[in-house]
């Protein structure tokens, strides 16, 4: 199945009823899927007049109790940053699909990686934070749906799951978890009670629950942003993920690759493992929390340099500095323009690591 | 008999009520409540006849009119 | 009954509405006329406890502290956007937004123009006063011409910025919604007018008609520089000959 559809049918598996969007390439297919399919189930497909729109819908719907999502591609995540701001501050649960394509402005229509500081460092004004998922594989992509609402639910959060061009447009089979019921849905639905917007009741139960990231007084603001970063650190401490591939006290480098990129990376290690050069890899599935310590830990004793490929121009690579601490030297190659490398020039980039060439 | 009672915390001696009653026996207060302001106060409820003006422009639904 | 006794009967008090938290809007200004009359409406049409409104970014920023339901603050000019969302999410409930000059008819134009178009089961409040309020008198799309504001400072010259946007009309020209209607603030008669509206758009709400609009004539004594009560001599003569007040639209009633 296509990336964009199965991150489509897995979100309406996992209870999502919502969905505002508007169309961009290369994620058209999955609001197209999601026009066809949100009726079928009794939920609400609404294509928004713009990104901005289909964020506040969000908000509102998210502001409500309820499962909802957005999707859309680098410059109309860029148009959603004040809606995701808001939508932080006031805790609402929400997810947001990103299908990164080449930037800046209107770029192109190709596979990027080149909105990972968007994503984890800021994006929108002010100090919080998105959980963010990157998946390799259409599996993973679809999966990650799941996982994206059952963490946004925990933790009162938006999350955004960070995918490219590549993976919203290939064919790659896909098993699915079985659909929550109406049921299940409503039953999740009620942890969301005590301070969504949600028909009220007379006497000693009447509630008055506001949806809202404003707090004129400072002393106020200061303790929600504190509260939100203790929150924060939870999710750090419970939620980092990541994958070794190849990891081995033998490893004579290190590389750390998230995304398409980190297959394409694989590809390279395999074929290099065939020559017998081990290399390993650090994939980070969740790129805030980032693995820090996953990519210390798995500097071996016998690695000499750390690698990072990424489709951008060194965006995952400050953190993989920070990880590295000046450890061992951390080195970098990127292709930008939508343009995706291949195995070869990878592998043609990390044999020259051991040949002394640069 | 009917009457009109202004609430001080909410009001803020904006005036509209005193140009809305069509008997004149709406006032300024010479006290001020605790933000300062001159609340507007009744000072012939005999003459009220209950007509509502004031509590239909008081912006700060301060006004009870009872009859 | 003790003879001389007699038993009052309250006609006219705050609604249970509203809450008890006092309004933070200017002395004389109308923005808690306004929202008096739509907390009589939902109290009056027991819609209390299946309510809820959006406030925008405005002066009336802090409407989700004053009314006595479930509210939600959007940002700068969204407010029907999540007022959709939240509808969408919750048929069973009745939401209605409340926005000023900057928020719909500048930032919000899209906003508001798609929510009406498509019908959305929400009742929109706009207060029009010509200016902007809460950041301190700058220009509004609803400003005069020749209107001095902090950033129109020699008066707006319609040359170079245009004329005053007329959003009732604007979204009369829309297929989509069911009731539109101008009213003003600007006198107890006014006001008596306006509630009628007011009440009728969230009754034509409760039912499930679909969108209904409400533009309602305000002043700004603080940043207009004039006092309450001559505040609305202005915009008697200046506001209302522009924006006349008016039924548009009333499918309830056969007017299209």
């Amino acid at each position: 199945m296509k990336g964009n559809e199965a991150v489509a049918e897995a979100a309406i598996r996992s209870g999502c009823r919502l969905y505002f969007a508007y169309p961009i390439t290369p994620q058209s297919e999955l609001i197209e899927y999601m026009a066809k399919k949100m009726p079928t189930v009794n939920g609400t497909f609404l294509q928004a007049e713009s990104e901005v729109a289909a964020i506040n819908m969000v908000y509102g719907a998210a502001g409500a109790g309820k499962r909802v999502m957005t999707s859309s591609s680098s410059p109309g995540i860029s148009l959603k940053m004040e809606g995701i701001s808001y939508i932080a501050g006031a805790e609402l649960p929400s997810v947001i699909v990103n299908v990164q394509r080449g930037g800046p402005g209107l770029g192109d229509i190709q596979p990027g990686q080149s909105d990972y500081f968007q994503a984890t460092k800021g994006g929108g004004h002010g100090d919080y934070h998105l959980i963010v998922l990157a998946p390799s594989s259409v599996q993973e992509f679809a999966d990650m749906a799941s996982e994206a609402f059952d963490l946004a639910d925990k933790y009162r959060n938006p999350v955004m799951i960070l995918a490219d061009g590549m993976l919203g447009q290939m064919m790659e089979p896909v098993e699915f978890k079985p659909a929550r019921t109406d049921a299940e849905i409503e039953e999740l639905g009620k942890q969301h009670h005590d301070w969504c917007i949600c028909p009220n009741k007379d006497g000693a139960e009447k509630h008055h629950h506001e949806i809202n990231s404003l707090e004129i007084d400072p002393s106020v603001l200061e303790a929600h942003v504190i509260k939100l970063y203790e929150k924060y650190a939870v999710i750090e401490k419970n939620e980092t993920r990541y994958e070794s591939y190849n990891i081995q006290d033998d490893n004579e480098i290190l590389v750390v690759a998230w995304g398409t990129a980190s297959r394409i990376v694989k590809s390279a290690i395999n074929e290099m493992k065939a020559e017998g050069k081990s290399i390993g890899l650090v994939r980070p599935i969740t790129c805030w929390p980032f693995p820090y310590e996953a990519v210390q830990a798995a500097i071996g004793k016998n690695v000499k340099k750390v690698y990072v490929f990424e489709l951008n121009t060194g965006q995952m690579l400050d953190d993989v500095k920070i990880a590295v601490n000046g450890k061992v030297p951390v080195d970098f190659w990127g292709k930008v323009g939508g343009i995706v490398f291949t195995p070869a020039e990878v592998q043609d980039k990390l044999e020259a690591c051991f040949t002394g060439r640069k | 008999m009917p009457k009109m009672t202004v609430d001080p915390n909410f009001c803020k001696g904006c005036g509209l009520c005193i140009a809305a009653c069509p008997k004149k026996i709406i006032r300024f207060s010479e006290n001020i409540n605790s933000k300062g302001y001159h609340y507007a106060e009744c000072f012939e409820q005999d003459s009220c006849i209950a007509c509502k003006m004031c509590y239909q422009t008081c912006p700060d639904v301060a006004i009870t009119v009872e009859k | 009954m003790l003879h001389g006794e007699e038993i009052m009967e309250i006609i006219a008090t705050r609604p249970e509405t509203l809450t008890q938290t006092p309004f933070t809007y200017c002395p004389g200004c109308l923005h808690g006329v306004a929202h008096r009359l739509i907390a009589e409406s939902v109290q009056e049409l027991g819609l209390i406890n299946k309510m809820t409104g959006v406030a925008p970014v405005g002066c009336s920023v802090f409407a989700y502290k004053f009314f006595n339901f479930d509210m939600a603050q959007a940002a700068h000019g969204r407010a029907p956007a999540v007022a959709t969302g939240i509808k969408r999410a919750r048929p069973d409930m009745h939401v209605f937004t409340y926005q000023g000059d900057g928020d719909l008819a500048a930032i919000g134009t899209a906003e508001i123009i798609h929510a009406a178009n498509r019908g959305e089961h929400l009742s929109v409040f706009f207060v029009n006063n010509a200016i902007y309020g809460m950041t301190g008198g700058q220009m509004a799309p609803t400003s005069l011409p020749g209107m001095k504001t902090t950033t129109s400072p020699y008066g707006r010259n319609v040359d170079d910025i245009g004329y005053p946007i007329r959003v009732s009309e604007l979204l009369a020209t829309l297929i989509a919604p069911y009731y539109i209607e101008r009213v003003s603030l600007l006198s107890p008669a006014d006001i008596i007018k306006a509630k009628k509206a007011v009440l009728k758009a969230l009754t034509y709400n409760k039912e499930g008609r679909g969108f209904t609009f409400v533009e309602l004539i305000s002043t700004c004594p603080t940043n207009w520089g004039i006092d309450p009560l001559k505040s609305r001599e202005w915009a008697k003569e200046n506001m209302i000959p522009f924006f006349k007040p008016g039924c548009f639209r009333d499918k309830g009633e056969g007017v299209e």
